[in-house]
């Protein structure tokens, strides 16, 4: 297997050479070559320039994030049938990339979401029925981003990248040997923002590790709309290292991730990780994928599911027997259970929190605009409506 | 030829349609409005028959996607470029300001720049964050750009057509929450001028000022006080920018009342040109204040709060009331 790191650790005098030649071409988006530790048939293979060692322990905590996760997201897709939520993005497919790399970070890391990470959230400690009252249409966020060091979900696409790279070179500034992540899909390597952040967090040095969610589409737009170099590639112009994973392979991606962390804990500056995955669902629960996509690429995916693949190693290395699978389902249907219960006992807003924390110190016509509107409101009561 | 009835989306498909027939220079471009026809499916089936060289789908990027649009049009295209929501349209916020509204003044007249920026806008269909805004004051503001809004099937048609025809800039706001409002489109008919307001409903009492997605709003409250025995005439603006005072001065010296309607904040909005404005212009035949009715200075609320944040038949009939008090 090829080291597909653009900044590759180890200098080899063909690099320059093949980087360009490929530059030259189309992408090849078949078969990417990218580090991979985990086959998809369960089976465990090495890597020249990451591993990790993890107990059965450990292994089974990854399992058991990915499944309270998938579960989750099936509940919110569900509620939102059911009209409990507008809206819900579905990560489906994604979560290896995102439990791996978001049980990579440590506690004192910080995290800047998309609007779909429900599992670094996950990871990150953050009560999953916080993350429906934005999709219900209840808050525009609904956690406290320094209660676990885990940003409020970004709507406009590549934003936080910024906010990410400026937070790193705060962490860099104070001398904190903590870091940072940036979590952006492949659409969003097409923004001005991302690229900017890219150069910031090169030129400043920044401790901040870009995980991009190469998921294959932006809502109807495949890899090919946005970019002709591999994304990964794309690191190595603003100086620094850029790595393909395979982003169904949770311990890859933890191990890459926490190369990554690593890197910027000394010093080293950002990182691109790319993750190489697939959205399995719908864009969110407004788009018809059938519309622009056909089912046989869904179907070759499938077979490299992530949740499938640790669960096949898992039973070989029988660091799992049935009771635990038992358990681990029955503990689901309690997730599921608490998580529909509350999303319908979700009240709605007061109608006068329209006008809370517009600033933070106030500010006179909000004042009057919130008189005006509270005097109309109580004339309904008044006349009994 | 008879109308046709068709939804307001369907009347922009068709009138891009015609545009793309008659004249090979016009080109679509904007995130998915290719294959999937746009998240609204405003540009539906034109991928299929104008192929890949004529509506392109552009990377996931709205500085790049107006800029170069702005190459385009130097290059003598025709470009409408869709901005898939309102709150998305700040990325390219500095392009179309900077850039795209100055370029004709600074050449001293010698180019054009025929860009048509499609904004589905305006709030109403429960969406989160950045999907319900109402940013049209802001692009009013900036001398170069045209902005206008179409409240119905037929504008909606004949204003895109006049648009791309149009060898200036202009930001075309689509009030998404209209999308589906069916009504009659006669491709054969003489359209009014892009800017010219329209008397959507005449009356006697009180004169309700509106574009876009409050056009309905004003005519239900129309109707409603008529129950009660009030005439009130309806302005359906159209166009923001230039904006027809002559218009909405014969109608408010009939009249003697104005009320000014619009989801966008009150503070500093259209509304508060056409109060100044009017206030200048008709003084003596005023009766009462101009009123605004509107949006509050406070972010979009989410989905929940909207209904409480949008002018509804109730806060509009309540400002009627205030100024039939004076
Ligand atoms: C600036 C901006 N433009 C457009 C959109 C509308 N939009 C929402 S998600 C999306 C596609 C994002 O694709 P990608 O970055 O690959 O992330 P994914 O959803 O696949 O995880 C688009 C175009 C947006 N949210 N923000």
């Amino acid at each position: 297997m090829t080291v597909e790191s653009t900044a590759a650790r180890k200098p080899r005098r063909s690099s320059s050479k093949r980087a360009s030649s490929a530059a030259a071409k189309p992408p090849q988006s078949s078969e990417p070559q990218l580090v991979q530790l985990l086959t998809p048939e369960g089976e465990r293979v090495r890597h020249p320039d990451y591993d990790v060692e993890l107990t059965h322990d450990e292994l089974r905590g990854l399992y058991r994030d990915m499944v309270l996760t998938r579960r989750f997201d099936a509940e919110a897709t569900s509620l939102q049938r059911q009209g409990e939520l507008g809206l819900w993005a579905s990560l489906l497919g994604q979560e290896a990339a995102q439990i791996g790399s978001g049980r990579a970070t440590r506690e004192d890391d910080y995290v800047f979401p998309t609007y779909r990470e429900h599992g670094v959230a996950w990871c990150r400690g953050v009560d999953p029925t916080n993350l429906l009252g934005m999709f219900r249409g209840v808050n525009h966020g609904g956690w406290d981003p320094n209660t676990n060091n885990f940003h409020l979900y970004t709507i406009v696409i590549g934003s936080q990248t910024l906010h990410a790279t400026g937070y790193a070179m705060g962490v860099a500034k104070d001398g904190a040997d903590s870091a940072v992540v940036a979590y952006f899909g492949d659409g969003a390597s097409s923004q001005g923002d991302v690229l900017e952040s890219f150069n910031f967090a090169a030129v400043y040095n920044a401790p901040v590790v870009f995980f991009c969610q190469n998921n294959q589409w932006a809502i109807s737009e495949p890899t090919e709309k946005q970019m002709r170099v591999p994304l990964y590639q794309r690191a190595q112009g603003f100086g620094f290292p850029g790595v393909r994973v395979d982003g169904n392979d949770v311990l890859a991606c933890l191990a890459v991730t926490k190369e990554a962390l690593e890197r910027a804990r000394r010093g080293e500056g950002p990182t691109l990780i790319e993750a190489f995955t697939y959205r399995m669902g719908a864009h969110t629960t407004s788009d018809d994928p059938s519309k622009y996509r056909n089912d046989d690429e869904r179907v070759a995916w499938e077979a490299k599911d992530p949740i499938l693949r640790l669960q096949r190693y898992l039973e070989a290395e029988g660091a799992a027997d049935q009771a635990y699978f038992d358990e681990l389902e029955a503990e689901s249907e309690t997730m599921g259970k608490r998580v529909r219960e509350a999303v319908r006992a979700m009240p709605d807003p007061d109608p006068l929190a329209i006008f809370e924390h517009t600033h933070a110190d106030g500010h006179a016509l909000v004042d009057e605009e919130r008189a005006q509107f509270a005097a109309y409101q109580a004339s309904f009561a008044e006349e009994g409506n | 030829m008879a109308a046709t009835k068709m939804p307001i989306a369907k009347a922009i498909n068709e009138s891009l349609r015609k545009a793309m027939e008659n004249d090979p220079k016009v080109l679509i471009m904007g995130e998915d409005v290719g294959r999937l026809g746009g998240v609204f499916r405003v540009t539906d089936g034109l991928h299929k028959d104008f192929g890949d060289g004529r509506v392109i789908d552009t990377p996931l990027a709205e500085s790049g996607i107006v800029g170069t649009a702005i190459g385009l049009a130097l290059r003598g295209y025709r470009p409408v470029v869709e901005i898939q929501f309102d709150g998305f349209v700040f990325p390219a916020y500095d392009q179309i300001v900077t850039q795209l509204a100055k370029m004709h003044a600074r050449a001293l007249g010698k180019i054009k720049l025929p860009v048509v920026i499609r904004i589905p806008y305006g709030g109403g269909i429960g969406a989160v964050e950045h999907h319900s805004e109402s940013p049209e004051a802001l692009f009013a503001h900036v001398a170069g750009l045209k902005v206008v809004s179409p409240s119905n099937s037929s504008d909606a048609y004949w204003m895109m057509q006049q648009a791309i025809q149009s060898d200036d800039p202009i930001i075309f706001f689509e009030p998404k929450r209209r999308y589906w409002d069916k009504g009659d489109v006669d491709t054969d008919a003489i359209p009014s001028p892009l800017h010219k307001a329209r008397i959507a409903r005449e009356g006697t009492d009180l004169t309700l000022v509106a574009y876009g997605p409050m056009v309905k709003v004003c005519l239900e409250a129309a109707a409603a006080a008529q129950e009660e025995g009030k005439s009130l005439e309806v302005v359906d603006l159209r166009s923001m920018s230039p904006l027809d005072f002559d218009t909405i001065q014969s109608s408010v010296e009939k009249t003697r009342r104005l009320v000014v309607v619009h989801e966008a904040p009150v503070f500093l909005g259209t509304g508060a040109e056409i109060a100044a404005r009017i206030t200048e212009r008709s003084f003596y035949h005023l009766e009462a204040p101009v009123l605004r009715v509107g949006g509050y200075h406070t972010p979009y609320p989410p989905a929940r709060l909207e209904e409480e944040y949008l002018p509804g038949l109730d806060r509009v009939l309540d400002a009627v009331d205030r100024s039939l008090a004076y």
